[in-house]
């Protein structure tokens, strides 16, 4: 299918107030042509609201919207031509599938020879070829899911924006249209703005994420820098699993910090020298997947010593909880694969880490 | 909006408020003499308690019959239940005037009942005399209306509420009174109101059964034979309507507790079955509840068929030749009952979407007053609205027509749309409600602007929902006697209703008034089966507020 060029959508200070309530506020983000990007945040911190402005049903409180550097903020909804996939999909249950998808390319006056045409080569790429005539009630979730899709894409729309288009598909089905929905992407080359809560979704589909909290961008990045350099603790919460733990900075050193722990391990850690002076509070995270539990007799060096209290297998890892001498607990990942032996509970380990995959947070 | 504005007001709010004007006004400006006379004058008073009288006693009678045959047909599963449940809707579906006809034939002093009566026991029942006949005729016909409503109501309930109280301990008549009964209230108070409001408003039935001492005939009288500029009529006029207002505003408590009883619904209540004894007698007190009110439906099939009834048990000649009469002769009854209801129907279908369309998904300003307007005919009785058009449309002549509206047949329809509106906006916007606002936002996501999403999807999606509602409106404005009585221009002019009171009004006419009373039955009949049929619910439940 030939495409027009990429679009390039910018935020400039966007803000949506409902009420005394800023439901998105000063929002400033460019999604660049053909990039697949994902608003990623809890339920209620805006993403759908920020979606739903770029779409046109509702108008910024605050700042602008601009497409292909036109504003658009006074262009109704049926002229952005901005295409959106409903989290509920918003198949038409009057109209069959052939119809549902047909749909905008008879508002954009196509001739009708051309439409069957392009209305049977997009059902090819989403795989529903012979549904043409079927109700959307007649068809299984996923289904559904492909025709919703369908019918945006029938368009070639500028932007494509999904809102959680796979929350509402069972686990296998939805691992599947994640793969699905990347090597569209990908072959379509559109630019695409994705909007979920579930971060192993963002992580695996986006080529950038911003994560968002009430109403506001917190950190955006590819998924690497927000997965391994999360800039406060809500992210590093949300994006993927994390131990937190107290510490205090009691060194500024060339390349980091050393800090201290309750129990008085002092720690090496990489961090921006210039950001913390000695006697700050932190939080230092460490990724479960980051730590290695060593024999406490056998280990040796920059390590905890700690008890297992807690271990559960999940196929791939086993998943151990460990608790340190102050009585924090520690989340360690290891792979089930490998040379590394089982642990019991109550084994006395050494938590080994490497000092790269740490974080240093600001402590609120 | 504003246009649809312009239409509700002239055709309902402007014939309201010059009712009210009339009343309380005379050549110096405001006054209250007039109101304050109405209540020194015996007849006047004696109405005014007849009236309430008459809402009342419908209300409870309809109450001891409708509220147990909701409780058995919602509760017990049985044989035949669908039986019992269409039975139970065909009441309504006989004019209350026509059925006052048949119960005259049947229960009447001459009527076979006492017929039988006085010639086992030589003596008779006075059964249709004075109040007491109205007041039967109209338990027996609105019944169903408390029937449906409490049964929907019922039926809506969580069951899980009624097996907490269950688990608690609870059981027998206390469940009943402390958790059912009370869940149960808004529901069974939706339909005593619409009954109460009905039976005050409707003219048919006393002055079939010649009775007028009672509110909506007197003011039918006063404007008939008085005149228009009688300021007693709009005095009358406004009590009823204050009546109508009490009503509304009394029943406003148990109305609002509807939120609750129907919250967080888990599953449907399974009705437990009956076998042998039980159905039996299920059967038995449902027979004897249901059995009078379908005396009519009979009894004017059998007047429709004779030539003569008159002192006999049963008709003793039979002839086709009253349908013969209405289908050939006097054709122009049927022809513009069918003209001016569906002409009304396909006005309220418009105007129906179009107002439902406004209050939920418009963002215009005073939204809230087209709601008040377009629901308000619920609460006036069709003589104040007929008095209001008389006074509002009569002598000047209408641009365009050379002629006053009161004198063509237009007038008629113009009452019937605005009395029937409140029918197909409800319908309109309770299938509105249910359209996810993503199947209109997809539509303009995907080109297409306000007006084309409408037409090609919010309306084809609403369909169901308006045409059922149109449905309502056009059998109901069928029937309707209310105002036509006071509105029609010129016999000839006058529909299926008004050519039944004009043939009841003599001996030979009745066979002939009969036949015209089953053309009404069957398509009322018709209209409510399909109605059902498109709504898809229940049944009864176009018959709720």
């Amino acid at each position: 299918m030939s495409r027009k060029l990429s679009s390039e959508v910018t935020l400039e200070g966007v803000g949506k107030r409902y009420g005394d309530l800023w439901a998105v506020r000063e929002v400033s983000l460019t999604i660049r042509p053909g990039e697949f990007f994902t608003l990623l945040g809890p339920s209620g911190c805006g993403k759908t609201t920020l979606l739903r402005l770029i779409a046109g049903f509702a108008l910024p409180d605050a700042g602008g919207i601009l497409l292909d550097g036109e504003p658009i903020d006074h262009v109704p909804p049926w002229k952005r031509d901005v295409g959106l996939v409903f989290q509920h999909y918003a198949l038409w249950p009057h109209l069959s599938v052939y119809e549902n998808v047909a749909f905008g390319l008879r508002e954009r006056k196509v001739p009708r020879a051309q439409i069957a045409q392009k209305v049977a080569a997009v059902l090819s790429q989403v795989g529903l070829e012979g549904f043409e005539r079927r109700r959307p009630s007649q068809l299984s979730g996923g289904q559904q899911q492909r025709v919703a899709l369908a019918r945006t894409l029938a368009v070639q729309p500028r932007l494509l924006l999904l809102d959680e288009p796979l929350s509402n598909l069972d686990a296998q089905l939805r691992a599947q249209m994640r793969i699905e929905l990347a090597r569209l992407q990908r072959d379509l080359a559109i630019t695409t703005l994705y909007v979920t809560h579930d971060q192993a979704e963002a992580l695996a589909l986006s080529n950038r994420v911003a994560v968002m909290l009430e109403g506001a961008v917190v950190q955006q990045g590819t998924p690497e820098e927000v997965y391994w350099r999360p800039r406060n603790r809500f992210v590093a919460e949300f994006v993927g699993a994390a131990n937190l733990f107290p510490v205090q900075v009691v060194e500024l050193r060339e390349t980091g910090v050393l800090v201290e722990t309750g129990s008085g391990t002092r720690l090496p850690v990489p961090a921006d020298p210039g950001r913390w002076r000695p006697g700050t509070r932190a939080l230092l995270c460490l990724r479960p997947e980051a730590l290695r539990l060593e024999e406490a007799a056998i280990g040796r060096g920059t390590g905890f010593l700690a008890t297992v209290a807690g271990r559960v297998f999940e196929g791939d890892r086993h998943v151990y909880e460990v608790r340190l001498g102050e009585g924090a607990h520690l989340r360690v990942e290891l792979p089930a694969l490998g040379e590394g032996r089982i642990f019991r509970l109550g084994d006395r380990v050494r938590v080994e880490l490497t000092a790269e995959t740490a974080v240093l947070l600001p402590e609120t | 909006m504003l246009g649809l504005l312009a239409l509700l007001v002239a055709g309902i709010l402007a014939p309201l408020l010059q009712v009210l004007w009339a009343a309380v006004s005379d050549v110096d400006g405001f006054t209250l003499r007039h109101l304050g006379s109405f209540f020194r004058r015996p007849l006047f008073l004696e109405s005014l308690v007849n009236t309430l009288a008459s809402g009342l006693l419908a209300v409870l009678f309809g109450s001891l019959i409708g509220v147990p045959l909701a409780f058995l047909t919602v509760r017990y599963a049985f044989r035949a239940k669908t039986v019992l449940q269409t039975l139970g809707v065909l009441p309504l579906v006989i004019p209350p005037f026509v059925g006052a006809v048949a119960f005259q034939q049947i229960l009447g002093r001459g009527g076979t009942v006492n017929l039988i009566l006085h010639q086992t026991f030589g003596t008779t029942l006075p059964m249709m005399e004075g109040l007491t006949g109205v007041v039967l005729v109209q338990t027996l016909h609105y019944f169903p209306l408390i029937m449906l409503n409490t049964a929907a109501a019922l039926a809506g309930l969580d069951p899980s509420l009624e097996e907490a109280a269950r688990n608690l301990g609870s059981s027998g008549f206390r469940l009943f009174r402390r958790i059912l009964l009370p869940l149960a209230l808004p529901g069974y108070a939706a339909g005593a109101l619409i009954t109460f409001i009905r039976v005050i408003d409707d003219l048919g039935t006393p002055l079939m059964l010649n009775y007028t001492k009672l509110l909506a005939p007197q003011a039918y009288l006063r404007v008939t034979t008085v005149g228009l500029t009688d300021v007693d009529g709009y005095v009358i006029c406004v009590i009823l309507v204050i009546l109508s207002i009490a009503a509304l505003w009394g029943s406003k408590a148990a109305l609002g507790l509807a939120e609750y009883a129907t919250l967080q619904r888990t599953a449907e209540a399974e009705p437990r079955p009956l076998k042998g004894a039980a159905a039996l007698g299920v059967w038995l007190i449902s027979a004897a509840l249901l059995g009078p009110a379908l005396l009519p439906h009979a009894g004017i099939l059998l007047l429709s068929l004779s030539k003569v009834w008159s002192l006999s048990l049963l008709p003793t000649v039979y002839t086709l030749g009253n349908y013969a009469e209405i289908l050939f002769r006097s054709r122009s009854f049927i022809w513009n009952t069918l003209r001016y209801a569906l002409l009304a129907a396909v006005i309220d279908v418009a105007l129906g979407a179009a107002i439902a369309w406004l209050l939920l998904r418009g963002t215009v300003r005073g939204r809230g007053w087209l709601d008040a307007i377009a629901t308000m005919p619920l609460a006036i009785p069709g003589v104040v609205l007929a008095v209001g058009y008389l006074r509002v449309f009569h002598g000047w002549d209408f641009p365009g027509l050379g002629q006053p509206l009161t004198a063509t047949w237009l007038i008629l329809v113009l009452a019937y749309a605005m009395r029937r509106l409140p029918y197909t906006v409800r319908g309109a916007y309770a299938a509105l409600q249910q359209l996810p606002v993503a199947l209109e936002e997809a539509a303009q996501n995907l080109g297409a602007n306000r007006l084309r999403t409408f037409f090609r999807v919010t309306a084809p999606l609403m369909a169901r929902g308006l045409l059922a509602g149109g449905l309502i409106a056009f059998i109901t404005s069928a029937v309707e006697l209310s105002t036509t009585i006071l509105l029609v221009p010129r016999i000839e002019l006058g529909p299926l209703s008004y050519g039944i009171y004009i043939y009841m009004q003599s001996a030979v006419g009745r066979g002939p008034g009969a036949a015209l009373g089953v053309v009404a039955i069957v398509l009322v009949g018709c209209g409510t089966w399909l109605a059902h049929r498109l709504a898809a619910r229940g049944a009864g439940s176009i018959f709720r507020l």
